[in-house]
């Protein structure tokens, strides 16, 4: 039974690998991988000695964080705010369509937001119209970091608050009887029995939020970005895929790709060790 | 919370207040696509005006009726719809068939945490992106359709999942279908599969979304247009040259924001359709992962 998943695993996981021998060759196309020269380390010693480079690791570092913690604190308030809601059907209602957005694809919501945040779009069409200054959302390097972390949170915040909701309901409801009958207000209710309810998850969803610190959202930002912004949006992932893809420089492109899944597997074993350590999760 | 009765001014306040808030996010998270449903349906002269809110201006459906014509906008459709099914066909096979033997921890397997490595590592470490374009080029799959199947064909997240689900079915029920003489792809055909229904749908919804979404794999693996999914020709029309599609001038409405509204509910509307279903299992998707013996 496990031969068909034992030939897919070969042939499109780990024969991939094989290429991040990429890094350490001078490619050369006419000789191929095989027939290019090996050269070491010299690759990464180019591309790291590089201040651009280390100018897209702070640009993701950037942008993932901050989707990461503004994402997960709305998603948290969110939760907390439906939950305090008593009608059950206006939950269900908001809740529908909050998480809507999470199930389009990046192209879809990328192509809606374009329409609503470029310069000569409704957004500042409106924000002209209350006598402020148009607002450069997809051109102002300054603003566009935002644009992208804050674009994220709203496309997601809905289905992350899920898991917090969930966590919510599982909380037992005679304590807030008790609660009640100590004469415990709505505050208290929150900060003793509802907060402590559901921090194990919060840990949880924490210490496995570690592990995309390098994942600021490529799909989104190539849709979104424009060389204007290159500057403070361009990413590891979308300058890989123009060096590598568009421009077909293979070795240069494989050793960054390389240091990204690297670093970025550690942070996941760093990230699912925390987890087990602190919330008791095991994946398998 | 029903159980609290009494009601302050205070508490009025602050449930009026999250009333608003919630409502305020709820139509944040809507509005901008009603707007882009409006766009598409309104008159030229509405668009370019920028007149149209959330209701069409000039209703008319040029928009749709200049995309019906528009042969690369039906090839890729189709190529959508093909992939979602055989996309979703091969991952639920290769999911159950990897899944089912590596759930049974109570009969002695050779390998078994060899394998579950190996896919941990398959799961958590790529080459990236540009050993796997040249991987995929070496077996000649570049333009090919099976490039948008065979790399994500393997769903190793899933496999974990079902792998908890399988754990969770009653070993009694095994053991009496073996007493009865059924062999281990009957037992798994008759008495797994049936129960594993929630958690089927679940990766079968899941799949079927990821696929109708995918569109960086066909940019980067597909350079002939003529082949690209839906998505990938949405992005073309987004990002790349927008409006490249008006050429006729039979359709006085056309506009290249209202035929870039147009595709983007065509792309749309399939989520549409599947989002209550999806409702219902995204749930239980997270919660199916998490179950432990």
């Amino acid at each position: 039974m496990l031969i068909p998943s034992v030939i897919v695993l070969i042939l499109f996981h780990f024969y991939p690998l094989w290429g991040v021998s990429l890094a350490f060759v001078d490619y050369n196309k006419f000789r191929g991988l095989g027939g290019s020269d090996f050269v070491g380390f010299e690759v990464f010693a180019e591309v790291f000695g590089s201040a651009h480079t280390w100018q897209l690791i702070r640009n993701t570092v950037m942008i993932a964080v901050g989707q990461i913690v503004v994402g997960q604190v709305a998603a948290l308030l969110f939760a907390l705010m439906l939950y305090e809601v008593a009608s059950r059907k206006f939950r269900r209602v908001v809740q529908t369509l909050a998480t809507f957005p999470h199930f389009l694809s990046w192209v879809i919501v990328g192509g809606v937001l374009i329409q609503m945040l470029q310069t000569t779009g409704y957004l500042n069409d409106f924000i002209e119209s209350i006598g402020l200054p148009r607002i450069g959302f997809l051109s102002s390097p300054e603003i566009f970091p935002w644009t992208i972390i804050l674009s994220d949170v709203w496309k997601g915040f809905g289905f992350a608050s899920v898991l917090y909701l969930a966590a919510l309901m599982r909380v037992n409801p005679e304590l807030y009887e008790a609660a009640a009958v100590d004469g415990a207000g709505r505050l208290a209710r929150l900060r003793h029995i509802t907060l402590p309810g559901i921090a194990p998850i919060v840990v949880l969803l924490a210490c496995l939020s570690m592990g995309s610190v390098l994942n600021a959202g490529m799909e989104q930002i190539l849709v979104l970005y424009n060389p204007l912004v290159y500057e403070t949006g361009d990413i590891i992932d979308t300058w890989v895929y123009r060096k590598g893809i568009l421009e077909s420089q293979y070795s240069v492109a494989t050793a960054v790709g390389l240091f990204k899944a690297l670093v970025g597997f550690t942070l996941i074993m760093v990230s699912y060790w925390a987890a087990a350590r602190f919330a008791k999760y095991n994946i398998w | 919370m029903a159980m609290v009765k009494e009601r302050s001014p205070k508490d009025f306040a602050i449930d009026a207040f999250l009333y608003v808030v919630l409502t305020g996010l709820a139509l944040a998270c809507v509005l901008p696509f009603i707007h882009v449903v409006a766009v598409s349906l309104s008159s030229r002269p509405a668009v370019d005006a920028q007149q149209v809110g959330l209701w069409p201006v000039g209703f008319n459906l040029d928009n749709y009726e200049k995309l019906i014509g528009n042969l690369q906008f039906l090839r890729s459709f189709a190529i959508s719809v093909l992939r979602v099914v055989v996309g979703v066909i091969v991952s639920l096979v290769l999911v159950v068939l990897t899944a089912y033997p590596l759930s049974k921890d109570h009969i002695r397997m050779p390998g078994r945490t060899a394998y579950k490595i190996c896919l941990l590592i398959g799961l958590l470490f790529s080459g990236g992106l540009i050993p796997t374009f040249l991987a995929l080029r070496s077996l000649g799959m570049i333009d090919t359709f099976w490039v948008l199947i065979a790399p994500v064909a393997l769903q190793i997240f899933f496999v974990i999942v079902m792998l908890n689900f399988f754990r969770g079915v009653p070993r009694e029920l095994e053991e009496a279908a073996a007493i009865d003489g059924a062999s281990d792809f009957q037992i798994l055909l008759k008495v797994y599969l049936p129960l594993s229904k929630p958690a089927l749908a679940t990766v079968s919804l899941f799949v079927a979304v990821m696929h109708w979404n995918s569109w960086f794999d066909g940019a980067v693996f597909i350079n002939d247009s003529t082949r690209w999914p839906l998505q990938t020709y949405l992005y073309s029309q987004v990002v790349t040259n927008p409006g490249s599609m008006i050429d006729a001038t039979q359709f006085q409405n056309l506009t290249p924001q209202g035929q870039v509204a147009s595709l983007i509910v065509v792309a749309a509307v399939p989520i549409l359709m599947l989002y209550p279903f999806l409702q219902r299992y995204f749930t239980t998707g997270m919660v199916v992962g998490s179950v432990k013996e």
